[in-house]
């Protein structure tokens, strides 16, 4: 960087506020091989992880634009043998940091170790293979044992405890066994998120999506849960995601382009939401600008600021300024270019490929073995085509 | 018996200057608080008791009247939200 691009203040075109998220993507390495990952596909052709210095410049830039929540993910962030001193400095700067782990690697000292340097919350996600998991919730428990003796040390430590599980076709039916597991875990807040479908999990779509059916019953399972949790005054909150392909309108996604989120990627690419590598634009690096110049000034992050890039039927639609014309990765994954409606939209005329997804989701008879996993080897077939 | 409000564990309250309020942090969220909102939590320490903090802030707010209505309903909510926890 420059003298004068330091001194230089942003022009800021668009009047967009401050990003008041974070999210650090330390790492794409990772010990497990989801097949709902929404890495990049071709994550093992990242180039080099940003050193412990770009970092923590990251992280003070990032503050000092007013970001107050701060996530640690990946990949695995465990692998990062520098995460007790980003961690120190997170707490340092007054960020509130979030830590996104499987749990894999992580151990009671580290657990009290990150307490001690200011972390504050630890999510354990329930990212393991279905077999692991029918284990874990039908009484044995000897697959899970690492990940509950790691929850259970999370809450004991002091954070609060919050799990996530990733929800699809083949573990939808055990809603019920896995809200009463968190129960008894003691969870404060528990994220039953279906899959998104970007990255590896739009590979796996197909395999991976639940039916109408399954999906009206998991939402009636979870509300009734809630019911209970009520009368009996429990505080363990239940966040139910579920898939956008079966709703008429699109999410206001990331709450618009540009608008909170900042993720730095772990070669240093700074996005506007995690999946956003996927799109055909050029984003730059915080090894290239400074943080605040890419937030305001750079052609990436103003690419889908305001309005005036949508074309019909979003420019002249009253429910703009509501969802922003749903996800930009979403309308470019199924129609090809980004600028469209997301096709969860149903005034979209691509709305069909969601109704067909959703057929097809019906018919689906694919077992949880024939789905692509996430691997270097299977990453790097993506990257030569 | 004295009811002493105190943070839940995991929440975090602080000032934000380029927000320019407080705010309540918590795993993956945050509340903007407005004025009052942030006066009243910015009292609640874990020590003192909902009548301390109503006195307190009666006399920092001296044309504001008598407060401990307001400093009820928010701290009720706050409880329902589970934001705080009383003992
Ligand atoms: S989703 Fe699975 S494979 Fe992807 S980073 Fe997380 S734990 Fe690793
Ligand atoms: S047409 Fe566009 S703006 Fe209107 S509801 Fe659909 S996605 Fe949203």
């Amino acid at each position: 960087m420059t003298s004068s691009e330091a001194a230089k203040t942003v022009s800021n075109p668009h009047q967009a506020g401050p990003p008041l998220w974070l999210l650090a993507e330390l790492t794409y390495r990772c010990p497990l091989q989801c097949p709902y990952c929404s890495n990049p596909l071709d994550f093992a052709s990242t180039e080099q992880e940003l050193t412990t210095d770009e970092w923590v410049s990251v992280l003070r830039q990032g503050r000092a634009m007013g970001a107050a929540q701060l996530g640690f993910s990946g990949g695995e962030p465990l692998v990062r043998q520098d995460l007790p001193d980003l961690i120190a400095e997170a707490r340092h700067l007054g960020y509130y940091s979030n830590l996104i782990t499987s749990g894999l690697g992580l151990s009671e000292a580290k657990v009290n170790a990150f307490r001690d340097a200011g972390l504050d919350h630890i999510q354990v996600s329930f990212q393991a293979s279905d077999p692991e998991l029918n284990n874990a919730v039908a009484g044995s428990r000897k697959a899970f044992d690492q990940k509950l003796a790691m929850a259970r040390a999370v809450k004991e430590a002091g954070y609060p405890m919050v799990l996530n599980f990733v929800i699809h076709r083949h573990n939808i039916h055990q809603m019920n066994d896995i809200m009463a597991l968190c129960e008894r875990l003691g969870a404060d807040y528990v994220e039953l998120a279906t899959c998104q479908y970007y990255g590896w999990a739009f590979k796996n779509r197909e395999g991976l999506m639940p039916s109408r059916a399954q999906l009206e019953k998991a939402e009636a399972e979870v509300q009734a849960y809630r019911q209970q949790l009520a009368v009996s005054g429990s505080a363990m909150k239940l966040i139910f995601v579920t898939p956008d392909y079966y709703e008429e309108r699109p999410k206001a996604c990331m709450n618009g382009w540009g608008s909170l989120f900042l993720t730095v990627a772990p070669d240093g690419t700074a996005l506007p939401c995690h999946s956003a590598k996927l799109l055909p634009i050029d984003f730059p690096s915080v090894r290239e600008m400074e943080l605040k110049t890419i937030w305001y000034d750079s052609p990436g992050f103003n690419h889908y600021r305001g309005d005036s890039w949508m074309p019909e039927p979003c420019r002249s639609c009253d429910e703009k300024g509501k969802d922003f014309g749903g996800c930009r990765c979403q309308a470019y994954l199924l129609t090809g270019n980004a600028v469209n409606a997301d096709p969860v939209c149903s005034k979209s005329s691509h709305h069909d490929r969601i109704l067909a997804a959703r057929r097809a989701a019906d018919h689906a008879t694919a077992g949880i073995d024939e789905l692509t996993y996430r691997n270097a080897d299977n990453s790097r077939l993506f990257f030569r085509g | 018996m004295a009811r002493v409000p105190r943070l839940r564990p995991g929440f975090r309250f602080q000032w934000e200057p380029v927000q320019d309020c407080y705010v309540l942090l918590y795993p993956e969220g945050m509340v903007k608080l407005n004025g009052s909102a942030g006066a009243i939590l910015n009292e609640v320490d874990g020590q003192r008791s909902v009548a301390d903090i109503v006195a307190t802030l009666e006399q920092q707010f001296p044309d504001a009247g008598a407060l401990e209505g307001d400093v009820n309903d928010f701290l009720r909510d706050a409880c329902q939200q589970h934001w705080i926890e009383m003992s």
